[in-house]
């Protein structure tokens, strides 16, 4: 493996002589996938141990989001990691036109995504409920720390869609001048395995999140 | 695994259907896990919420990231990964349990 690795000067037709490691950018960027399992993760930690301190609070919180925009939700970024999938695997089939309205398509669900986030924040913000709000501090402290997580790990995440979708911008731009082609595809698929973490780390949340109460 | 004799390094292309077929698999799992949340289940609620996010992440990582189309190296990684962080649940456990 590790000679296959080696620079292949295939752009070299293109002016570029700049090296190309396809497996070198795979590792790292799973390399850089692990720390950001491991910063969610120690948030996953927080709330399994308050989870057990807190049980019944956390019941009766859980019941208070709502199942329907969180199940949208996670159907949305479900459907976007399918379409993520998708460009990578039109593109590597040299199809670029469809690979950039898949890619299109992935940022409208992001934005989906981000537009039912919202509504959901905003409606918990209308009735008074956020971090140290008159309302919130007269709850039970297990329902406080239960919202505490919640607006810390859904905007953790929802950053994560920002910054994803970004990315995907980026790819599409790349795509786009075809100096991310067939041949030289590394660019969208790291930005797929970025989006698919999105997506992997949505589908955790969400059950511990939407479906406890 | 078809190559098409281009130069690719370590990837095979995967058929599209495979996609469609994952993503018809999580959104099933998802009108599961929804489903089940309205019944009476008192102890095991946590747990079957948590036992089918596994099984939905299992598929996003082994299709979706092609871990299942990858060498072995990288499932190796993400093993490695994740008993640290078993390990990391672990002490943080005793901690709490014990203090």
């Amino acid at each position: 493996m590790i000679n296959d690795t080696a620079a292949k000067p295939h752009d070299a037709h293109r002016g570029h002589t700049v090296h190309y490691d396809p497996v070198a950018g795979k590792i790292g960027m799973w390399l850089f996938l692990f720390t950001e399992v491991l910063l969610f993760g120690t948030l996953f930690i927080a709330f399994a141990v308050y989870l057990q301190k807190y049980h019944f609070e956390f019941r009766e919180a859980s019941g208070h989001l709502d199942k329907v925009m969180g199940a949208a939700n996670t159907v949305i970024l479900l459907t976007s990691s399918l379409t993520m999938a998708l460009s990578i695997a039109v593109l590597e089939r040299a199809k670029k036109r469809l690979s950039l309205l898949l890619l299109t398509i992935t940022i409208l669900f992001a934005l989906a995504f981000l537009g039912i986030k919202s509504v959901e924040w905003g409606a918990k913000f209308a009735h008074d409920l956020y971090p140290k709000s008159a309302t919130m501090l007269q709850k039970p402290v297990g329902e406080q720390v239960f919202y505490g997580l919640y607006f810390t790990m859904t905007g953790l995440h929802a950053l994560h869609v920002i910054i994803g979708a970004g990315i995907i911008m980026i790819a599409m731009v790349l795509v786009k001048k075809e100096r991310t082609h067939a041949e030289r595809i590394n660019f969208l698929q790291n930005t797929g395995l970025y989006w698919h973490l999105v997506d992997l780390v949505w589908i955790l949340l969400f059950p511990l999140f939407y479906l406890i109460g | 695994m078809q190559t098409e004799g281009k130069p690719q390094f370590d990837h095979a292309l995967v058929p599209y259907g495979v996609y469609f077929k994952v993503w018809g698999a999580l959104v099933l799992l998802t009108v599961l896990t929804v489903s089940v949340s309205y019944l009476d289940m008192k102890h095991v609620r946590v747990l079957t919420a948590l036992l089918i996010a596994t099984f939905k992440g299992s598929l996003v990582v082994l299709y979706f990231m092609h871990i299942r189309f990858e060498e072995r190296m990288y499932a190796y990684m993400i093993m490695v990964v994740l008993a640290t962080y078993a390990i990391f649940i672990g002490l943080t456990f005793v901690d709490y349990w014990y203090r």
